[in-house]
């Protein structure tokens, strides 16, 4: 989970929106809705035509997804997600292209608005030694369960928070991936050039920590969309003795903000950036031990303040994960990871950290493990998901039982539950977030 | 002398011929078996209609294409190549296992709503496959030297002749303690199979429902397991079967598994 909030610089409470990088997103009534539909539909109902020339598929979801906090939320509602959504996924293919979107549309019970928003759409290019996928669309990397390493890629931390199906806390990337198939090896290089940075739960939902909660004046300043801001990665993979291996480079930003106060003293405003980085990893996963043995490193070069000596920017670090994962008995499946992290020029950091805001270890260390049950034919699946930090003492735990009632219907419900640590450490200031959650989707 | 020795080497030959020929080891049945029913052609292509009826008469369905290509000889390595059409909630997933006798497969999962190929754990070949009544084993082959063989006799079985086999686990943690097989004498297909649990009864029953011939390839192309146990059932169907149609190695990626290409899956 890679830290989803930072112990130094807090995402707070007076301008929410303006952390969750809602650009994309944009409110509609309902005869806009109607109009956007008809729009998105009318290439279906074009399809009798066109599906001489293409090979066109129409599939998609209504879904229900509510969450309701254990208490009250910091604006005194009860529930941290509630709404009702549709989404269509249209697939056209035509060699060598092929187009893909995939389209939601929802309304919010909380904030009583209904949105949409695109979640992929791309045209793919395919040859036989190459491809190309322009567009919107999501990228994961790394051999980490839900901890992120050398996948650099947005994360909507807010939807894993809220209960929501664990598809949504991938955001999609603008931008163009070419994938180039040598023999000897397979290569991604991705070039994004819209910034687009991670979400994190909503101030008015979740109790969050705020270093400086009186300070209401704030503002955002994302990278400009411009080629020197231009993010570039890059991956090569093979096989080595069987085992699948990754090479990967970035050069972007964090997607995480983090806070320029105006005068420490007397913090007036407050400006959060995303300071330029770089990461250096690689990955390695194979059968072994009677299972999946999974290991992955990376180095974050954080390029806007190399010797640890700003503290509106982090230390570089370096990161690594170990996983295994094995069967016990039938349609029964454990996982375990320890992950930690090293921040370099530690000295320099903690001389530089202004006296009223908490400071990170040297050492981070989390702990993670996973239990899958499935019964009845894999139509029910029980599973536990948790982490730990032993350095922080803080954690994450989250049942959650699903049931498919056809090959049409599932539902599932959940619980997240937080606490342990201190009131900044990455769960532990979630301790007042207890949520329990309830999915149910038609799909077709 | 020489002559001497020419002589005996043509004897002890043509015994060794000779005996193989007369004494159809179950070994040497179940191996034939294999290969007809599990390696025939280079590569092959189905597209399974999986029905999985639950004692109350409640139905899913599992459809996919299924690609599968040999690598060495019989009983070698194999990899296959799954692409899911239904359920809805998995389609677009694509699987792919690769098979080595007498080791763990080594298997990837495809998850299209966040684009990421995944290694799964693969240790228990005796697992359900999607769910159904068929284990991982039924539909990419058990290794011959797992079980002891035994012929217990020839009969006629739906008017074929046939073999009939006893194979019973070396291991101690397979969830059967023996397993009769009716092979068909000609085509070396089974035409049934007979699970018998720890108790010595019998809990399953696969059949051979349709064979057809696919370029020349005698084909299963209907089959059911049923578990009489649990009163589940899981009836397959092939359609769109075809052998030796030049599936390239390079399928078997994760490039493809992420982007299957449409000739291969349709």
């Amino acid at each position: 989970m890679n830290k989803p909030f930072h112990k130094r610089h807090r995402e707070t409470s007076a301008t929410p929106s303006a952390l969750c990088g809602e650009t994309r997103e944009f409110r509609l009534n309902p005869a806009q809705l109607c109009v956007y539909f008809l729009l998105l539909f009318f290439p279906v109902l074009c399809l009798p035509s066109f599906s001489y020339a293409a090979d066109v598929s129409l599939h998609g979801f209504f879904q229900g997804n509510y969450s309701l906090g254990t208490r009250s939320n910091p604006d005194g509602g009860d529930f941290k997600w509630a709404e009702e959504r549709v989404q269509l996924k249209l697939d056209a293919n035509k060699e060598p292209f092929r187009l893909f979107l995939k389209t939601d549309a929802f309304y919010d019970h909380i904030d009583r608005k209904a949105d949409m928003e695109l979640r992929e759409g791309y045209i793919d290019s395919t040859a036989s030694k190459w491809d190309i996928r322009a567009g919107r669309q999501v990228i994961t990397w790394g051999v980490g369960d839900l901890i992120f390493i050398n996948d650099v890629f947005p994360k909507d931390y807010e939807a894993f928070f809220s209960g929501r199906p664990m598809e949504y806390l991938k955001k999609g990337v603008d931008g163009l991936k070419i994938g180039a198939y040598p023999e000897f090896a397979s290569f991604e290089f991705i070039a994004i050039p819209i910034f687009e940075p991670n979400n994190y739960p909503d101030s008015k939902r979740f109790y969050m920590f705020d270093p400086m909660p009186n300070v209401t004046n704030r503002e955002e300043k994302d990278p400009a969309s411009n080629f020197e801001n231009t993010e570039f990665a890059a991956r090569a993979y093979r096989d080595i003795a069987g085992s699948d291996a990754s090479i990967y480079f970035y050069r972007g930003f964090y997607r995480k903000p983090y806070m320029i106060p105006d005068d420490l003293n007397n913090t007036t405003k407050i400006t959060f950036h995303y300071p330029k980085l770089s990461v250096y990893g690689a990955s390695l996963q194979g059968r072994a031990l009677d299972g999946v043995v999974s290991f992955e490193t990376g180095h974050y070069d954080s390029r806007q303040d190399r010797k640890g000596e700003d503290y509106t920017v982090p230390n570089s670090q370096t990161k690594a994960l170990i996983g295994y994962q094995r069967q016990l008995w039938e349609d029964f499946t454990i996982g375990v990871q320890y992950f930690t992290e090293y921040m370099h020029n530690y000295s320099e950091y903690k001389r530089a950290q202004p006296g009223g805001l908490p400071k990170d270890r040297k050492i981070g260390q989390l702990v993670t493990v996973r239990l899958t049950q499935m019964l009845m034919h894999q139509t029910l699946k029980l599973s536990l998901v948790s982490f730990y930090s032993t350095s922080e003492g803080d954690y994450l735990i989250n049942p959650e039982i699903k049931y498919n009632f056809s090959d049409h219907i599932w539902a599932a419900i959940g619980s997240n539950i937080f606490g342990g640590g201190e009131k900044w450490s990455q769960f532990g200031q979630l301790a007042k977030n207890d949520n329990v959650y309830a999915q149910i989707r038609y799909e077709f | 002398m020489k002559r001497f020795l020419i002589i005996a080497i043509a004897v002890i030959v043509s015994f060794a011929l000779f005996g193989s020929a007369f004494a159809a080891t179950a070994d040497e049945i179940m191996k034939k078996s294999q290969a007809a029913f599990l390696y025939q052609g280079k590569d092959f292509k189905a597209r399974v209609m999986m029905k999985l009826v639950s004692k109350g008469g409640q139905e899913r369905i599992r459809e996919m294409t299924m690609l599968r290509k040999n690598f060495g000889e019989i009983g070698g390595n194999q990899k296959y190549f799954m692409y899911f059409f239904q359920p809805a909630d998995v389609k677009d997933m694509t699987f792919m296992v690769y098979k080595y006798p007498a080791k763990d497969d080594d298997r990837w999962l495809f998850i299209p709503a966040i684009n990421m190929v995944r290694r799964i754990a693969a240790q228990d070949k005796r697992s359900s496959f999607v769910g159904s009544d068929f284990t991982y084993e039924d539909v990419s082959g058990r290794d011959i030297e797992d079980d002891m063989h035994s012929l217990m006799k020839e009969e006629k079985f739906g008017g074929k002749d046939s073999y009939v086999i006893k194979s019973t686990p070396k291991a101690a943690d397979v969830d059967y303690s023996y397993k009769l097989s009716w092979i068909d004498k000609a085509n070396n297909l089974p035409l049934k199979e007979e699970y018998y649990d720890k108790r010595g009864e019998l809990y399953k029953v696969f059949s051979a429902d349709e064979i057809k011939d696919v370029k020349g390839f005698p084909t299963i192309t209907k089959r059911s397991m049923k578990n009489l146990q649990s009163g589940h059932t899981t009836e397959v169907s092939y359609s769109k079967t075809d052998y030796n149609i030049g599936i390239d190695d390079s399928l078997f990626s994760e490039r493809f598994l992420k982007q299957p290409p449409k000739k291969w899956i349709e």
